[in-house]
């Protein structure tokens, strides 16, 4: 089917998201819309599938013109989409996700839930999904998660299907599997819409990209331009996509971990007897496929999550802080940048400025006595927008209704203006535009260069390996080995899959 | 934007705002009010018999009992022109000071909880507490006068904070839901109270009639009058206007409250800044029950007849309105109490007049509805969708730079 999209334009209030987009996709087509968060382009999808009303221009099928007043509308016309965030029920299985909505029934409307197992299996076969009909949504890994959203939309007769930055909680290989996966769909005709900000995977996959920028077409490119001309054209400027680092200057031991074993939430053993050093003045990276542990050793590390009592010791400038709240470890000298910004690092109702001082509310620059310092705050707050490039209204705008790059500049902006020794970074630039990377990136290297420690957690194999001084690659929950920034992506991944160096 | 523009938009900020929404709300409840009396006046359904012919009269009854029963409430709650003398005609605005200080107090209390992403039912038990111990002090120690009020008011402080602190304590160690606690606290505290007023070696009268009442509250110990005998308003009224103060600083500006406000929020960001969120759960309940104990106080130590076990009053939960339509700011509890102190004051003048002063309970209850239900005034009154944009703020700033501040 050959979407056409003519003239969209929705505003919000006096801000203009979408600014007269003009689009078509082909049929068959692998249409990958390209541009950093904030850009406009989920909301030109929102208004594509029905869920926003455009202000201006009109959506064509094949040549006719369509009017949705709701996504009903939208998937009956043949808009099928996987949303960002899976819209699935984790307590049913899979059969029963696909079927919900349309399900298809038998004698006095009782379901027929065969049919719709028959439907996962013929779907899934068809395309080489490997999706069991019966199992439980919520034990699925999130590739496959993905995959069921899809089916959902093809037992649909979606013929275009919009992916919504669909690699955003994949793994390396989950991510291989998706690009085959959409490479099959457009060789049965589906059309695909493929929202991103991430060039390698545009450039892989795509049949013609359009780059938008601040809710207006850029240009269209070819798959085969430069990753750095795209980058340019997303940004709108120049960028560094590689840093520039001094050699590494490690100095003494900051931190000291011997022996730590952590709980998950379901009582697994996450991390099981870890041991490591990091020097002053050097960046330990640990790489691993999301789920091997990483994030629960941040949080041991920070002190959200205790120790297996007993066992293991850390040990911070020579201090023991195993046993230590969340707060004196971070005043004796620990930033921590969460993995999950939206829940651990921000509270979206509260201002810019607010957010700033969540974790200096005691006694610190921010106070005088029990009050807030409030003139302090603004014009501690002021220089840190400045400084650390938050695009804002004002200081006094809520966190929450920032763009995810200027939200994690927050964060960052909060953590190292803090005077501290160690620096635990975990995905810092996770959902992130490429401006804000370059920018995050930067800064992180200039905390190093500055002589703090700096751990760094990270499932991008790139981001490990343009900053790392060391590399720890995790896997379930052990470190199977510590080995140079220089090592070869594939000896990199062997090590991402339990293979010991 | 164009200077038009901007004004539209600072327009449509405030129509889509809660203030807006507040003030039609109560309008609103005040209409459904009217309709009850309407509907349940005498001569407006003897005229519905012969509507069609004399539609004249239906609607005249309706008119005239709807002035009727709110004249009636504003001559009992704010101003009474009909009284021979000014000192008489002023009463029912010291009334309304005197019933609404107890609701904005308590008010203040539930909706700190409501800051702190907590829902404390418990209004009724945390006062009931505070008023075991300020009875306790006020008739069974003897102290001079202003030192003994003192220590009453601060027994009823310490008394209602210390079960406010269980419940907080509760739910920080073992995970117990606090609407849960709370309300069942309410049950235990109040069949307590009865239990000790009836016996007169606890906290029961002397000379026990049988019935659960306590003695009058010495004189030393009781709330001075604030205008003289001629009126019954006592310095309740003053420290509830001290605890809105207090509330708003403490709220607003303190460093105790915006870590309060944050695990409100976002208890998950919260600990990750380092805060102890469960800590923050017993400080907020303690201080919660604070507010409620300084109510409390006011119970038991504003009238010099003995408290019963009906002297708590129905505050606790009519808290739970207050602090609702005040939106757990401190200017709206104080806005809201006062209201609701007008309908608690106003309610015997209309029930004179033969208006079932329940009407006003119904108002009561429609106009938290209806603040709880933002999407129905929108609806109602076509207002626009809630603005994400700050056209306002930018027009104060210029306002106020023009002004001439810096």
């Amino acid at each position: 089917m050959k979407l056409e999209l003519r003239g969209i334009t929705k505003r919000f209030g006096t801000l203009v998201a979408n600014d007269s987009i003009n689009l078509v996709v082909e049929p068959g087509q692998i249409h990958a819309l390209l541009g950093e968060n904030g850009a406009g382009k989920s909301t030109l999808m929102n208004v594509l599938y029905g869920l926003y009303q455009a202000d201006a221009g009109e959506v064509l099928l094949d040549g006719v013109k369509q009017s949705f007043s709701g996504p009903g509308d939208a998937m009956a016309a043949g808009i099928g989409m996987v949303h960002q965030h899976f819209m699935l029920i984790p307590v049913f299985t899979v059969a029963e996700n696909v079927a919900l909505g349309h399900e298809p029934t038998g004698i006095l409307g009782s379901l027929d839930l065969e049919a719709a197992r028959k439907r996962v299996i013929e779907i899934s076969e068809k395309f080489g999904f490997n999706v069991d009909p019966d199992a439980l949504v919520e034990d699925l890994p999130v590739g496959v998660q993905q995959r069921v959203e899809i089916i959902k939309a093809l037992s649909r007769d979606a013929r275009v299907l919009v992916l919504d930055e669909p690699t955003a909680v994949l793994t390396p290989q989950e991510t291989d599997e998706l690009m085959l996966i959409m490479k099959q769909l457009a060789k049965s005709g589906t059309s695909i819409v493929f929202i991103t900000h991430k060039l390698r995977e545009v450039k892989e996959v795509a049949d013609i990209i359009t780059v938008i920028r601040l809710g207006k077409v850029v240009g269209d490119a070819k798959p085969d331009a430069s990753t750095s001309e795209l980058a340019s054209m997303m940004v709108g400027r120049e960028v560094e996509l590689t840093v520039d680092k001094k050699a590494v200057a490690a100095g003494d031991v900051v931190l000291k971990v011997e022996n730590i074993s952590v709980l998950d939430d379901r009582f697994q053993r996450a991390v099981d007897g870890i041991s490591f050093e990091v020097h002053a003045g050097e960046i330990l990276a640990f790489a691993g496929v999301q789920g091997n542990g990483q994030t629960e050793l941040a949080e041991a590390l920070v002190g959200l999550r205790s120790t297996l009592t007993g066992f293991g010791k850390i040990t911070l400038k020579g201090q023991d802080i195993t046993d230590r709240s969340v707060r004196r470890r971070l005043d004796a000298g620990i930033a921590y940048i969460p993995e999950d910004r939206k829940t651990d690092g921000l509270v979206s109702e509260f201002s810019i400025a607010e957010n700033l001082m969540i974790n200096a509310s005691y006694k610190s620059r921010f106070t005088s006595g029990p009050n807030i310092n409030f003139s302090s705050r603004r014009d501690i707050a002021n220089q840190l927008v400045k400084e650390f490039d938050v695009r804002t209204p004002s200081a006094d705008t809520p966190a929450g209704k920032l763009s995810g790059g200027n939200q994690q500049k927050v964060v960052v902006a909060r953590e190292l203006s803090r005077n501290v020794d160690l620096l635990i970074a975990s995905q810092p630039t996770r959902g992130v535009d490429v401006g804000s990377i370059e920018f995050i990136h930067e800064r992180i290297v200039a905390e190093r260069d500055a002589g703090k420690a700096v751990i760094l957690i990270s499932t991008e194999l790139d981001e490990v390996l343009s900053l790392a001084d060391r590399i720890a690659v995790m896997y379930r929950g052990k470190i199977v080995g510590i080995v140079g920034p220089t090592t070869s992506r594939e000896q990199l991944g062997k090590m991402m899959a339990g293979v010991s160096a | 934007m164009s200077e038009e523009n901007r004004w539209s938009q600072a327009l449509k900020e405030i129509l889509s705002g809660s203030f807006t929404r507040t003030v039609l709300s109560i309008i609103l409840g005040f209409l459904v009010g009217a309709a009850f009396m309407i509907a349940s006046n005498k001569e407006f359904i003897e005229s519905l018999g012969y509507i069609l012919s004399r539609p004249g009269d239906a609607l005249g009854a309706a008119v005239s009992v709807v002035s009727e029963g709110y004249g009636a409430l504003f001559r009992g709650a704010i101003f009474n022109a009909e009284a021979e003398t000014f000192e008489r005609a002023i009463r029912p605005m010291t009334e309304t000071l005197r019933l609404g200080a107890p609701l904005i107090l308590a008010g203040l209390g539930l909706g700190l909880t409501f800051r702190v992403g907590m829902f404390n039912i418990g209004g009724t038990g945390q006062l009931i507490t505070g008023m075991i111990f300020a009875t306790f002090v006020a008739t069974r120690l003897e102290l001079p006068f202003v030192l003994h009020v003192l220590v009453a008011i601060i027994a009823a402080v310490i008394g209602s904070t210390m079960l406010g602190a269980l419940v907080g304590y509760l739910k920080a160690r073992t995970g117990a839901h606090e609407v849960i606690l709370t309300i069942m606290f309410n049950y235990i505290m109040l069949y307590f109270f009865t239990f000790l007023l009836r016996d007169p070696m606890l906290l029961g009268e002397e000379r026990a009639t049988g019935n659960p009442k306590a003695d009058p509250a010495a004189e030393t110990a009781l709330l001075p009058r604030l205008l003289g005998d001629e009126y019954a308003l006592h310095y309740g009224i003053l420290i509830a206007l001290i605890a809105v103060v207090v509330y708003w600083w403490l709220m607003e500006r303190s460093t105790i409250g915006f870590r309060l406000r944050m695990v409100g929020y976002n208890p998950d960001a919260a600990r990750t800044a380092g805060v102890s969120v469960e800590r923050t759960y017993i400080l907020a309940m303690g201080l919660s029950a604070a507010f409620v104990g300084l109510a409390a106080a006011n119970q038991a130590l504003g009238v010099s007849i003995g408290v019963t076990p009906s002297a708590h009053a129905n505050i606790g939960f009519d808290a739970i309105t207050v602090a609702l339509l005040g939106g757990s700011n401190a200017p709206g509890i104080l806005l809201a109490g006062l209201l609701f102190g007008a309908f608690k004051a106003g309610a015997p003048s209309m029930q004179v007049l033969g208006v079932s002063p329940e009407v006003l309970g119904i108002v009561q209850g429609a106009i938290v509805l209806f603040i709880a239900a933002p999407p129905l005034i929108r609806a109602l009154f076509r207002l626009p969708p809630g603005q994400t944009t700050n056209a306002l703020g930018a027009i104060r700033d210029r306002l106020l730079r023009r002004g001439g501040a810096k």
